[in-house]
């Protein structure tokens, strides 16, 4: 039946309005997590905000972590592992006191991975800063340009590794962003210990995102990244230093 | 030196057909599903290439696609008595041991089952003791 | 001038044999400390996550600045044309290639996966300057293979020339590179300068050349050869300019940092409150390394061999110490996380990083150096490296024999 011309235009309409809303729908699609087969873009870059006036003297984001990732101490305190720590910063004029929560920076321009001889330390597309190990020949060079101190050498043996966080003696190792989480639309173990336990503290999610969470409230105030000068451009941003 | 080359690649397209015949090879135990997730005459031959091609694509693209995912090789073949893929009855130790090829997955992979594995073929034996959850 | 001469060295004496022994029993121990830092891991060392680089570095990149330095004896006899120094062309590659092979293999032995080396060697990130090091350093032991080749095969003569321009360029490209390993870092206040590099280079050529004096010497005595004056003078004069030069260096790299308030910090520790780590920069990099032996070189007493002997061993102490203060004083002062704040925490943050060299890493250090002479000692006896005599009649370009006492009275 042939139709008439309200008729097209009532089709046309409702295809035009279809393909104006089929993008917004296609934008939710993105917002959740990636499929497994595919490859990770620059479109997200995944960045943490964290308020540290509201840390005190929690730190369940230090044992969600290391229980998440299986990172065990020996006793030995020089040489154990930390993938993040709780530091305390004192103003050496005036004598306040706060602490913080360090781990990673997830820099947009890593030293780490300027320096690294093989390319094991290497940024992933969607800013994650990593450590392949399969090529880490263990050369701490890249401890030694990390200007926050965030890796840490195996310098032992190690058994009952988590399942989804290899780690090995002789290679370097430091906070992944809970990557094995974050690809699966999870957040950061520290994250969450920090939302359900802690003093929601921590905010993570989409830097490129305008409409994310982390972005939204990093636009709605003062956050700075440490050590500024060195232009590193964090992925970490912290409110309250 | 061409003559012998010939016939070492003849031999080894002649293993291609059966490993395990004349009673030579390895005793591997297989404890799950009918089938790997690639023919096991290509596995035998390439397993390490999947390996390794899959490792820089998990480790730099993110993606962890199960069917070739380490992790989910082990826990489709751990051992349900030792729940590990090493040691003496292990699944990969027990080709490895046999053939002195030295592999250093493990130095930073566990070689464990997962307690909370999914996407896995189901265990073949009966729910005996030993057998996992 | 005659013809340099060179020869093999004897090498049949209980002395020979006891100094192979030695240097061997050194090895062994190198050996078993490397094999027992990577059966345990780290943790049975002083290294620590704060202390990344310790002992086994100090000596690693002290042999390979050396090496590095130790060709330019034979540099300034090629590129130069000196012909004072030509007799000492072969045992100046020679010495190169050893000290950067002991080098080398402690830095090795010491990784997290030694096991990986060829990985090392087939993955490439060329923004890194130690990716861009390993290639100049395997790549320097070709180099110099050919350039002894031009120097040891008389058809080859001529090109001696070229080639040794190639290692002379090769070398300052070499040495630039390991002091920026140091100098790229912006993250530690005692590196992140573009000094370093220029500084390595004046280093090498101190600690090379010294290197090479205490064997040449010994080398010479020991094999009962000659070593003239002029040629003595000649070295020991080139070494007080060199320890000199250095001695510029550090006082303007120091000189820098003290006009500069935020570096305040570490020259404070480095230069008053570092404790082992300030008497080794005064005491032994700057009394023992620089000052005696420019006293020794530079006045009546570098008259005498042994005190030449003496300076020579004092400016390789002196190079280690300061290796020692780059290397680990630069890692054990904490890092400014926010300025103007004190930090500290469970990672030892804002603290200075205690750290004493254990006896895996010294064994492993000591074992690079013995190995280092050991394959010098025994190349001497394979090929003709040393020459047969450096006395003033045989070297000195400028010889002439004493004039007769007495001149027939003119007529």
């Amino acid at each position: 039946m042939s139709l008439n011309r309200r008729e097209f235009i009532g089709i046309g309409g409702a295809a035009v309005a279809g393909m104006a809303l089929a993008p917004g729908l296609r934008l939710i699609d993105l917002a959740q997590a990636r499929s497994p087969d595919e490859t990770v873009t620059s479109l997200k870059r995944w960045g943490l905000l964290i308020d540290i006036d509201k840390c005190q003297d929690c730190n369940v984001c230090v044992t969600a972590c290391h229980e998440e990732n299986g990172v065990v101490g020996h006793g030995r305190p020089a040489t154990d592992p930390q993938w993040i720590r709780k530091v305390t910063i004192k103003d050496k004029q005036t004598g306040y006191v706060q602490t913080l929560p360090l781990m990673c920076q997830h820099c947009e321009s890593p030293p780490c991975v300027d320096v690294c001889p093989t390319g094991a330390s290497f940024k992933r597309a969607d800013g994650i800063v990593l450590v392949d190990k399969h090529i880490c020949i263990g050369c701490r060079y890249c401890m030694m340009a990390c200007p926050y101190k965030a890796r840490s050498f195996v310098h032992e043996d190690t058994t009952d590794q988590k399942p989804h966080a290899p780690r090995g003696k002789g290679t370097v190792e430091s906070c992944t962003l809970c990557v094995h989480r974050v690809d699966a639309g999870k957040i950061p173990a520290c994250v969450e210990a920090c939302t359900q336990d802690g003093n929601q503290a921590m905010v993570f999610g989409d830097l490129k995102d305008r409409n994310s969470d982390v972005s939204k409230n990093l636009a709605s105030g003062l956050s700075v990244q440490l050590r500024p000068d060195l232009n590193l451009n964090t992925g970490v941003r912290y409110r309250g230093i | 030196m061409a003559a012998g080359l010939f016939a070492v690649t003849l031999a080894q397209a002649a293993d291609v057909s059966g490993a395990k015949s004349k009673g030579i090879g390895p005793t591997v135990k297989i404890h799950r599903g009918e089938q790997c997730v690639e023919p096991t005459e290509d596995m035998r031959r390439n397993h390490m290439k999947y390996i390794l091609h899959q490792r820089d694509k998990t480790m730099h693209q993110g993606i962890r696609t199960a069917k070739h995912s380490f992790k989910n090789c082990v826990d489709c073949h751990a051992d349900p008595k030792t729940n590990s893929v090493q040691g003496q009855d292990g699944f990969c130790s027990s080709c490895h041991e046999y053939a002195s090829v030295k592999i250093d997955c493990f130095s930073c992979h566990t070689d464990k089952r997962d307690k909370n594995a999914v996407a896995v073929a189901p265990f073949k034996g009966t729910a005996a003791k030993g057998a996992p959850p | 001038m005659a013809q340099a001469h060179f020869d093999t060295i004897e090498g049949r004496g209980p002395g020979f044999y006891l100094l192979l022994a030695i240097l061997g029993a050194f090895i062994v121990a190198g050996v078993l400390a490397a094999l027992y830092m990577e059966h345990n891991g780290h943790w049975v060392t002083g290294m620590s996550n704060q202390i990344v680089w310790g002992t086994p570095h100090v000596f690693a990149v002290f042999l390979i600045v050396a090496a590095s330095g130790a060709l330019n004896v034979a540099s300034i006899a090629s590129v130069f044309g000196r012909q004072l120094y030509k007799p000492l062309t072969r045992l100046s590659g020679l010495l190169s290639i050893t000290l950067l092979a002991g080098g080398l293999i402690v830095l090795v032995l010491d990784l997290g996966r030694p096991d990986r080396l060829i990985e090392a060697m087939t993955y490439y990130n060329f923004k890194s300057i130690f990716a861009l090091n390993i290639i100049l350093y395997v790549g320097f032991f070709a180099v110099v293979a050919v350039y002894l080749w031009m120097m040891m095969e008389r058809r080859m003569n001529d090109y001696t020339k070229p080639v040794g321009m190639f290692a002379f360029i090769w070398r300052l490209t070499l040495t630039t590179g390991t002091g920026s390993i140091f100098g790229f870092l912006v993250a530690r206040d005692a590196y992140d300068t573009a000094v370093l590099a220029p500084m390595f280079i004046i280093m090498s050529f101190s600690y090379g050349l010294a290197i090479f004096m205490v064997v040449l010497m010994a080398a010479m005595r020991w094999t009962g050869r000659e070593l003239g004056d002029a040629v003595f003078g000649r070295l020991r004069n080139l070494l007080g300019v060199f320890v000199a030069a250095v001695l510029y260096f550090v006082v303007v790299h120091h000189l820098t940092n003290l006009y500069i308030t935020q570096r305040h910090g570490i020259e404070g520790f480095i230069l008053l409150h570092g404790g082992q780590f300030t008497q080794m920069f005064w005491i032994g990099q700057i009394i023992l390394g620089s000052v005696i032996p420019l006293v020794i070189l530079f006045s009546r007493l570098g008259k005498s061999r042994a005190m030449v002997m003496l300076a020579s061993l004092l400016v390789t102490m002196g190079g280690v110490a300061q290796m020692y203060v780059t290397i680990i004083g630069g890692q054990a002062y904490p890092m400014p996380l926010v300025p103007g704040k004190e930090a500290s925490s469970s990672f030892f943050d804002g603290v200075v990083a205690s750290y004493a060299p254990s006896l895996p890493e010294i064994g492993l250090g000591l074992g690079g150096i013995a190995l280092a002479l050991a394959m010098t000692v025994v190349a001497l006896k394979v090929l003709p490296f040393l020459p047969k005599s450096l006395s003033d009649a045989d070297a000195d370009p400028h010889f002439k024999a004493e004039p007769a006492k007495s001149e027939p009275a003119a007529a």
